[in-house]
Formats: C-alpha cells, sequence, structure tokens
C-alpha cells in the first residue's frame, strides 16, 4: 500500500462527458481514488458504469468531439497529466502508464510484423538502435511465454491465436518498464483456461518489474485472485472502496451485494433461484435524481430519491456511497 | 421472488428436472433426442473458380448422447471444442456428415426440406448475439410471431395479436412493446425477445447458444431464472450451451464437456462438478475463478500450458494429449472412448481410475 508516501497516482474527482444531439452522457461524474506503488486495484462495474472511460481519461485517449474531460485531476507523482503538453503526455503513455485492450487483434496492427510493433515503442521511448530493440523483442516474447520468439518475430498477428496474441500485447505494455499497467478487460475475450494463463502472467510480471496494476472487468471472479483493493462503479461513479476482503466479504453497498449474489458459483450449493438484481442499468442521458441506484435497490429509503449519497467510510479504508449502508448485507449462502 | 427461504428451497426445480438429478428415475421416459455417433466436417478449400479440397475441418467428430423431456443438458467447452455446431446441427442448420438425429422418434438426417421445416416447430433456438439475431427493420411483435406465421399457427388475426401479447407476456416483456424495434430494446430484453421467438411454436426442446453471456451479470441472472420457470412452464428440454462452468452447473441436470470436437466427459451436473474424471474437466473447472479472495488465493490451480490444437490437424490419439498433464506414451496413440465408469458418468480418458485395458 501507500506506506506513508503519496500514491503513485491519484485521481481526483474526474469528471468525463460525452456530448451528442441527444443530451450530455456523464460517463464519469466525479470519480476519485488512489494507485500504490506495485498495489494491484480492481476496477469492477457493467457495461456504461464507466469503468473504461475512466480508464481512457487517465490516458488522455478520450475522442473529443464527442468526448472530454471537463474537470478533476489525475497526478502521476504528483504531477496533474491531464494539464501537460500532448507531446509530453505521449512520453507518459507506453513509458510510465501502459494499457492493454480486451480485443488484442483491434490493438495490434495487422499489417506490421511482431517485430516491428515491439521495436517501435523501445525505439521511441528506451532509445534503443533497431538491433538493440530487435534483441529486446525477442526477450520480451521469451518472457511472456511464447514458445520460438525469434521465429514468431518475423510473424503477423493473424497467424497467432487470441491467448498469444494477449500475450504479445502484454510484451508491448511491458517493454518500456511501466510504472502503471492498466488492463481494461484483457482476458475477457478469451477462454477459461487461457484467462487464466494470461491473468497469472500479468500478475507475475508486474509483481517482478514492480508495476502497479489496475485491472478492469466486468467478472467479480476475476479480480478476487489478484487485486489488493477494489472499486465498484456504477452510472459514472464510485459506489464502493476497500480491501478486496472486505468488498466481497461485508459488502455495504447494495449494488455490490447484489453483483455478488446474482451470480452462481461453483462454491456454493445449487439452489432453485438466482437472486437478480430486478430492472435494467439505467440510461446515462436521463439519471434520476438522487441515488442512480435506488429504482433496483431493495433498501431504498424515500431519502434516496432525492440526495445522492457521497462516499462516507463504513469501516478501515472502506467507504459506501448508501444512506443505508449499515443494514446492507449478504443473504446467508449454502455451501457446496 | 428473491428470498432466503425461496433460493434454499428445492421444490421450486423444475418436477421434470428433479427427476433429472436422480438416475434411477430417468429411465421411465424415453428421449427426446437420441445423438448418435455425430459428425459435422466442414471442407477446406483454397482457389476461387477450381476449388480444391485441402482439408476437413472436423468441427464435430463422432459425439452421441441423448435429452430426455424436461431434462437440461448442459453443453460445455472453450472456443473451437464443436459446442454450436452440435447445437446447429440439431436443429439441422449444419448438415451432419455423419451419424443420427432422433428427435421425438424420427431420424432428422433422413427428412426433406420440407418435412424438416414441419419438424423445426417442435424445436426452437436462441442465440448468443441478441442484437445480431434479431431483424433491426422488423417490430418485437413481428419478430416474436413470424413463427406462427410460417407454421400457421393461428385462426386469425385477432387470435395472432393474442398469440404475441400472450408470448411477450410470457417471457415478462408489456404486450405494448409489440411495436418497438430491436433498437430500442435493452440487451436483457432483447434476448427475452429471442426466447419468446423460440417458445412461439410451442417446441419441446430449445437449443440455448450461449444465450446469457454478451449480458451484464446483473441482468444474466433474470434471463436464467426466466428460462428455469419456463421450462417448469411448458416442459421444455434444453441444450443448453455455454463456456461458463457456474451458469451450467446452476441450470443442467446432466453436463458434457467438449474438446475439439468430442465429448471427453458425460455425467448428472452434481456427479460432473463434485468427481470430475477427465483432467480437462478438472482444468477447465480449476480455472473458474470464485469471487473470494480468502478461498480464491489459498486455491490450487490447474493452469493449462499451451492453446487448443487446431481442429485442421488435431493430434493423433487422445485429442487433449498435448495439454494434458497427466499423459502418458499411450495417449498419443489410443484414441480413447466413452465409457461409464459409474451410472451415468461417461469419460474418455485411460487415466482415468477404473477405465481399464485399451
Amino acid at each position: 500500500m501507500t506506506n506513508g508516501k503519496a500514491p503513485l497516482l491519484q485521481v481526483k474527482d474526474l469528471q468525463t462527458y460525452f456530448y451528442s444531439p441527444a443530451g450530455v452522457v456523464k460517463a464519469v461524474d466525479g470519480v476519485s481514488f488512489d494507485l500504490g506503488e506495485g498495489e494491484t486495484l480492481g476496477l469492477v462495474g457493467e457495461s456504461g458504469c464507466g469503468k473504461s472511460v475512466t480508464a481512457l481519461s487517465i490516458m488522455r485517449l478520450i475522442p473529443d468531439p464527442p468526448g472530454r474531460i471537463v474537470g478533476g485531476q489525475v497526478l502521476f507523482n504528483g504531477e496533474d497529466i491531464l494539464r501537460i503538453e500532448e507531446s509530453k503526455m505521449r512520453e507518459v503513455r507506453g513509458s510510465a502508464i501502459a494499457m492493454i485492450f480486451q480485443e488484442p487483434m483491434t490493438s495490434l496492427n495487422p499489417v506490421l510484423t511482431i517485430e516491428r510493433q515491439l521495436t517501435e515503442p523501445l525505439e521511441l521511448h528506451m532509445k534503443m538502435t533497431r538491433q538493440q530493440a530487435s534483441k529486446r523483442s525477442g526477450e520480451l516474447l521469451e518472457i511472456v511465454g511464447i514458445p520460438d520468439p525469434e521465429a514468431r518475430l518475423k510473424g503477423y498477428p493473424h497467424q497467432m491465436s487470441g491467448g498469444q496474441r494477449q500475450r504479445v500485447m502484454i510484451a508491448m505494455a511491458m517493454s518500456c518498464n511501466p510504472k502503471i499497467l492498466i488492463a481494461d478487460e484483457a482476458t475477457t475475450a478469451l477462454d477459461v483456461t487461457i484467462q487464466a494463463q494470461i491473468l497469472e502472467l500479468m500478475k507475475e510480471l508486474t509483481v517482478s518489474f514492480g508495476t502497479s496494476l489496475i485491472i478492469i472487468t466486468h467478472n467479480l471472479g476475476v479480480v478476487a485472485r489478484y487485486a489488493d483493493r477494489v472499486n465498484v462503479m456504477y452510472a459514472g461513479k464510485i459506489r464502493e472502496m476497500g480491501h478486496a476482503v472486505d468488498i466481497y466479504g461485508e459488502p455495504r453497498h447494495p449494488y455490490t451485494a447484489g453483483l455478488l449474489q446474482s451470480v452462481p458459483r461453483l462454491d456454493v450449493a445449487t439452489s432453485a433461484r438466482l437472486a437478480p438484481i430486478r430492472g435494467e442499468i439505467p440510461n446515462l442521458m436521463k439519471l434520476p435524481e438522487g441515488c442512480a441506484f435506488r429504482d433496483r435497490c431493495d433498501w431504498a429509503v424515500e431519502r434516496c430519491a432525492t440526495d445522492d449519497p457521497p462516499l462516507q467510510v463504513v469501516g478501515k479504508e472502506h467507504t459506501s456511497a448508501c444512506w443505508e449502508h449499515a443494514r446492507v448485507e449478504l443473504k446467508k449462502r449454502v455451501s457446496a | 421472488m428473491n428470498t432466503t427461504a425461496d433460493r434454499g428451497r428445492p421444490p421450486t426445480q423444475p418436477a421434470a428436472a428433479a427427476a433429472g438429478n436422480n438416475g434411477a428415475a430417468r429411465s421411465s421416459a424415453g428421449p427426446l433426442l437420441e445423438v448418435k455417433n455425430l459428425k459435422v466436417h466442414f471442407p477446406v478449400t483454397r482457389g476461387f473458380v477450381i476449388q480444391r479440397k485441402v482439408g476437413t475441418v472436423k468441427a464435430v467428430d463422432g459425439i452421441s448422447f441423448t435429452v430426455r423431456p424436461g431434462e437440461t443438458l448442459g453443453l460445455v467447452g472453450e472456443s473451437g471444442s464443436g459446442k454450436t455446431t452440435t447445437g446447429r446441427a440439431v436443429m439441422m442448420l449444419n448438415r451432419p456428415t455423419a451419424g443420427e438425429i432422433r428427435f421425438e422418434g424420427k431420424d432428422l438426417t433422413g427428412l426433406s426440406a420440407g418435412e424438416m421445416r414441419r419438424m423445426r416447430r417442435r424445436m426452437g433456438i436462441v442465440f448468443q448475439d441478441p442484437q445480431g439475431s434479431l431483424n433491426p427493420r422488423m417490430t418485437a411483435g413481428n419478430i416474436v410471431g413470424e413463427p406462427l406465421i410460417v407454421h400457421r399457427l393461428y385462426e386469425n388475426k385477432a387470435d395472432y395479436r393474442a398469440q404475441v401479447s400472450e408470448l411477450l407476456h410470457t417471457v415478462g416483456l408489456s404486450p405494448a412493446m409489440a411495436s418497438r424495434y430491436p433498437h430500442e430494446f435493452s440487451g436483457g430484453q432483447r434476448q427475452r425477445l429471442g426466447v419468446a421467438r423460440a417458445l412461439a411454436a410451442k417446441p419441446s426442446l430449445i437449443v440455448l447458444d450461449e444465450p446469457v453471456s454478451a449480458l451484464d451479470v446483473s441482468i444474466q441472472a433474470q434471463v436464467i431464472n426466466l428460462l428455469t420457470d419456463l421450462q417448469e412452464k411448458f416442459n421444455l428440454a434444453y441444450v443448453f450451451i455455454a463456456h461458463d462452468l457456474s451458469v451450467v452447473r446452476h441450470i443442467s441436470d446432466r453436463v458434457a464437456v467438449m474438446y475439439l470436437g468430442k465429448i471427453v466427459e458425460i455425467a448428472p451436473g452434481k456427479e460432473l462438478y463434485s468427481n470430475p474424471m477427465h483432467p480437462y474437466t478438472r482444468a477447465l473447472l480449476s480455472a473458474v475463478p470464485t469471487p473470494d479472495p480468502v478461498l480464491e488465493r489459498k486455491r490450487e490451480r490447474i493452469v493449462l500450458q499451451g492453446d487448443i490444437p487446431s481442429p485442421l490437424r488435431p493430434p493423433p490419439g487422445c485429442v487433449f494429449h498435448t495439454r494434458c498433464p497427466m499423459a502418458i506414451d499411450d495417449c498419443s496413440r489410443v484414441e480413447p472412448d466413452l465409457r461409464e465408469l459409474s451410472p451415468g458418468h461417461q469419460v474418455a480418458c485411460i487415466r482415468a481410475p477404473g477405465y481399464g485395458g485399451y
């Protein structure tokens, strides 16, 4: 964790809006969190909750128009990277903060060899010569566990499987020893057995390089094994944050509890019915006043309709944005 | 609906499904669907005008299984395992290369196109992508009502409209939504539409191909509960195809595990999950993460090496031996067949305890 020093990355009241003729979408609306050196943070939520937009905002990769970062700060080593020159930002991207995406095929250039794609950031950020970069590329492929790296370097992305492509993406992301790696649904498109390989690889590499890791996912299971802390997002805001053990063991937000209870689990006896969260994910353009989750919430009270609850301390380094957080609890489960 | 008491109580399970859980009670009903030695091979051709056959993808290569009325058979496997092709072949949407598909006593492989169309009334299919499988230019009502028109299952216009309203109501949509177009629905609602369309002609079997994997977690549970309710209400049999083992465990009476076009293990759900015998099933189960940090960090995982081989060149012998942590030399020579090692539990692995000689 932070051990007294200022955290490596501080996101403060980040607001990213998208402007469309139909209205304004507040995709990220006042998100604040810290990331310590070497820490692994999970950013969990369903589609449209703002988890990816948060990551893209940190990287300043929001397409403008229609999107714009309208407020807040992203402090990296104390410097607000939202306000630095684009040329300086380009150095931050890749060499200081790297990101991998869900679909490796769209992130890799189909007409360049694997070698060229790996050497480019090395030459650009690490100021290596072609020969040095080429040698390092081979080593990188070996580190990420691709068999026969020398031959693979000459190949193209389409000649590889999905899992191998994601390994190449990880090699590329780690090539310039970034301080932070952001994995945005990096294993979602992969098969379960391959998913396990890639997660294991990411965790191993970030531990040995001392890199901080942000895992963005909709799958609560994925982060349980790896994340030190977890932020749960819903409709553009962080609704609950805390240590993984607390978030999974004693969630204090109805949405977190609902998510945990709606998925069937292998370690729990099958029951006749699942307990879904009722209703639909709200339209971000027409968010109701008050708490955005209240229509789907079993614990909602009158106050929820008018006042949007802020994050309140509910335990040690555990906060929840719910007026009724003291009443929220997981229903009992029968173990398998 | 989601009280604690409700969740733990078995009687809410469909009667047929409950019977399916215990092997003895099942023998009374004959199978609704019987698939024998099914093979679906796709030719790989090269050349534009003069096409030469350069290889064969054995998407499904000799599988057999049965589904009883009102029962759910889960079909799990990773991409390329042939689970989707199997589902499509059952509906005769992919022509089988060899084998037999008996549905309600008739062999579907021998039927003419017209006869097959009439049989399809008794079978429904729901696809993974609710967006892509609904015609964007048709209203919800017309989408759901199309099977009624194709099979002439209504008396007059009023009856047609009444049936469509009833179908929408059954899947939890408002009949007033009939005039809307697919893009006006959310993902979960679109999947409900897909289910309503599959139900329209009153089938006895529905093939569900990854019906919830495109949906958000909180919505998945809603659709799964709907499927469970409908099964109970209409005594439907399901072939539930999915890669998510937790979901399959929740809904299935029996589960078949596929790898590279073959069934490597098939067993009653409880048995398969508590006593997996094939090394692939074990690896697959161990790869599923549990949303519990304490348990999850203590748990030993089997992380398989390498990728699934190309179905164009499947390995000789056991198809899994290239990634198997238990493989011995014989595994690359002997092609193991499915053997019943305990009641209802079939395994294709020469290393499984009790498999016997090969």
